[in-house]
């Protein structure tokens, strides 16, 4: 027997009456929500011809991070699953697309297979199966236990790309990013458009498709089997979702997203350094996902352009404030202020504003919503 | 068979660094269930207090001094930023301990600028025999001093009135606060004792070499340490700290010999190898308790 669906309705002037469960789980539930992301879209494929070439690469930059915050959203935002092994998997990602996309003869290991769409496959895969080997780790730790065994990850990834100069060229030289190049078009050299901005528009389609795959799946079975470990995991498994395929799911997902993420940011950035996989560099997407908004992949998305985007307003500082120098070897000077306002970010959205950005844009409709009788 | 004893003596003095800040963070975790990722910046402030310290005092009380500074600088940092979480998921004030970390620390490098700094001890790097084994006089002095604290610490926890409200509240937290504990008390102490006991470990660990920037990866050598002895158990920290010093020291003093396809430094992440290995056996350490959920 087929159910008949009845063919959802929307009722003019009601915008939030649902009629139906499948109109409320839609992607885009209501119209205003679909003008503002055509509205937002044709913004961002517009920008590639307002801006200059640098702030275009900081975009591009941007918007590769937005991937990976992401991947780390649907594990640590959806899945609830703390990890601080980020940074590892992004750096799988990138030397799996540098080493692909690489010069066969070059210094380094290299296959010159330049083709985007096979390389970013590749890094996503390979970081996947490498979360999958983590996974059943994560699924019989909980908690904190989990937090600590994903920063040994850290710790030991960063010793093997120290120690494998073949693939990455060691620390303090490194390799050159991947090559990206897409229906025999180099993107990373000026043709018709600068790399700027075939980077930035390759950027953009490909968050556009990463952001409403994983949209697609926090809305489906898998997304609610997510939330239902997050909010209480033995309630989940009570009600048969099976911790540790859900678990070891969310891990090799969130992995695959940080590997494409890794390759992506590195082709930007045009250079891989091993030592720059630490700490710090999982600590940043960590504060993308919470000033952002955990559990929304709209706010990663602002979380990732907003911290992408801090060092260029701190640059700007010396400027207004001049206690802040921009000479590196300088007490007080713009690159510690950059990394305290981390720190600082993260404790104030977190006392202030647990929603992050997304909570804060929630907060602004509301207002507006009730217009003129707010309170 | 010399090598191999004077590779476990010296391993047992950098574990019992090790050991002081994995007390600290058990304590903080005990008290509050939460993972202190703040420990670094404390411990990287207590030896950059005793190397500014030590020119007008002396070492024993720049040490004091520095300690007890540090100590007031975690009771604060309690007071001001994880009072106000009581309640919130542990997860998130665990991440604004991280929050901390990251700030404290780029201050405390602002103190210690490009160079590296000494903190004056009155051992460096010589040695003395002992039993025919060369070792290296800080590190007895790490030892000794780490044996009386833990017996201090311990003894305060079972015969002291704040020692017994310690236990009491890391046990139930509402029992201990219906029976007239003040578990506010308690979540301020605990970070107080942890902050200094980081701050001791610090200045231990810069002795000899000198205090840089990088110091604070140190610290967080406790956290394979905690994780091998169980999150909530005192005497898993201190085993765990040991151990932890132990392979380390005897891994960088044979890993070139039978596995130099390890890479170089590899004893700096054996700590992490050997946390793995554990935790496949024993997910909840070797002292830790299983977590029982009632639903």
């Amino acid at each position: 027997m087929t159910a008949t669906r009845p063919r959802p309705r929307q009722i003019t002037g009601r915008p939030e009456l649902y009629t139906s469960y499948a109109q409320q789980l839609r992607m885009f539930n209501t119209r205003p929500k679909r003008l503002a992301v055509l509205a937002i879209l044709l913004v961002a494929l517009s920008l590639p011809f307002v801006y200059d070439d640098e702030t275009l690469r900081l975009l591009a930059l941007g918007l590769a991070a937005a991937i990976g915050a992401i991947g780390l959203n649907l594990v640590t935002g959806y899945a609830g699953q703390v990890t601080l092994g980020h940074a590892f998997f992004l750096a799988v990602g990138a030397y799996t697309a540098a080493a692909l996309s690489g010069d066969p003869d070059g210094r380094t290991i290299g296959f010159g297979i330049t083709n985007v769409l096979v390389w970013l496959l590749a890094a996503g895969l390979v970081a996947a199966v490498l979360g999958l080997l983590v996974a059943p780790l994560a699924a019989r730790l909980r908690g904190l236990y989990l937090a600590v065994v994903t920063l040994g990850l850290v710790f030991l990834g960063e010793h093997i790309f120290k120690e494998w100069q073949e693939l990455t060229g060691g620390p303090g030289v490194g390799r050159p990013g991947p090559v990206p190049e897409l229906f025999g078009i180099r993107l990373n050299e000026a043709g018709v458009f600068t790399a700027e901005q075939k980077l930035y528009l390759l950027m953009l389609v490909l968050l556009v498709g990463f952001a409403v795959l994983a949209r697609n799946l926090v809305r489906s079975k898998v997304g609610r089997a997510f939330s239902a470990i997050r909010d209480r995991d033995i309630a989940a498994s009570v009600i048969g979702v099976n911790l540790t395929r859900y678990k070891a799911l969310a891990f090799a997902i969130s992995s695959f997203y940080a590997g494409c993420a890794g390759a992506l940011v590195y082709t930007v950035s045009g250079f891989v350094e091993p030592g720059s996989f630490n700490l710090l560099l999982s600590v940043q997407y960590i504060a993308m996902v919470l000033i952002g908004g955990a559990g929304t992949i709209s706010g990663s998305i602002m979380g990732a352009l907003f911290i992408t985007l801090l060092p260029r307003i701190t640059r700007d500082l010396p400027a207004f404030l001049p206690l802040i120098s921009a000479d590196a070897s300088v007490p007080l000077n713009v690159f510690q202020v950059e990394t305290v306002l981390y720190g600082l970010l993260i404790i104030g959205f977190l006392l202030l504003e647990p929603r992050g950005l997304f909570g804060i844009w929630v907060r602004i409709r509301n207002y507006w919503k009730a217009w003129p009788f707010s309170y | 068979m010399i090598e191999f004893l004077s590779g476990v003596v010296s391993g047992l003095g950098a574990g019992s660094a090790y050991a002081l800040l994995a007390l600290g963070f058990v304590i903080v975790y005990k008290a509050t269930r939460v993972i202190s990722f703040a420990q670094p910046a404390f411990m990287l402030a207590g030896a950059v207090a005793v190397s500014y310290l030590v020119g007008p005092l002396g070492f024993v009380p720049a040490l004091l001094l520095g300690v007890a500074g540090v100590a007031l600088l975690g009771l604060a940092t309690e007071r001001a930023v994880i009072r106000p979480m009581v309640g919130r998921p542990v997860f998130v004030v665990a991440i604004i301990t991280l929050g901390i970390d990251i700030a404290m620390r780029v201050v405390v490098n602002g103190f210690i600028g490009n160079d590296v700094r000494q903190v004056g001890d009155p051992w460096g790097l010589r040695r003395v025999n002992v039993l025919g084994i060369a070792v290296q006089q800080r590190h007895i002095a790490m030892i000794v001093t780490t044996a009386v604290l833990i017996g201090v610490l311990f003894a305060f926890f079972k015969y002291s009135r704040l020692g017994l409200a310690m236990r009491a509240a890391s046990y139930d937290q509402e029992t201990a606060l219906a029976q007239g504990v003040s578990v506010g008390t308690v979540f301020a102490l605990s970070w107080a004792i942890a902050a200094g006991l980081a701050a001791v470990a610090g200045t231990f660990v810069a002795t000899g070499a000198g205090v840089d920037q990088q110091m604070w990866i140190i610290a967080l050598k406790a956290l394979p340490a905690i994780i091998l002895g169980g999150l909530d158990s005192l005497g898993g920290a201190v085993v765990g700290g040991l151990t932890i010093g132990v392979v380390e020291s005897l891994v960088s003093s044979y890993q070139s010999d039978f596995a130099p396809w390890l890479g170089q430094n590899f004893s700096v992440v054996s700590p992490y190898v050997v946390m793995l290995l554990i935790l496949l056996v024993r997910p909840y350490g070797l002292f830790g308790t299983r977590e029982v959920e009632r639903v």
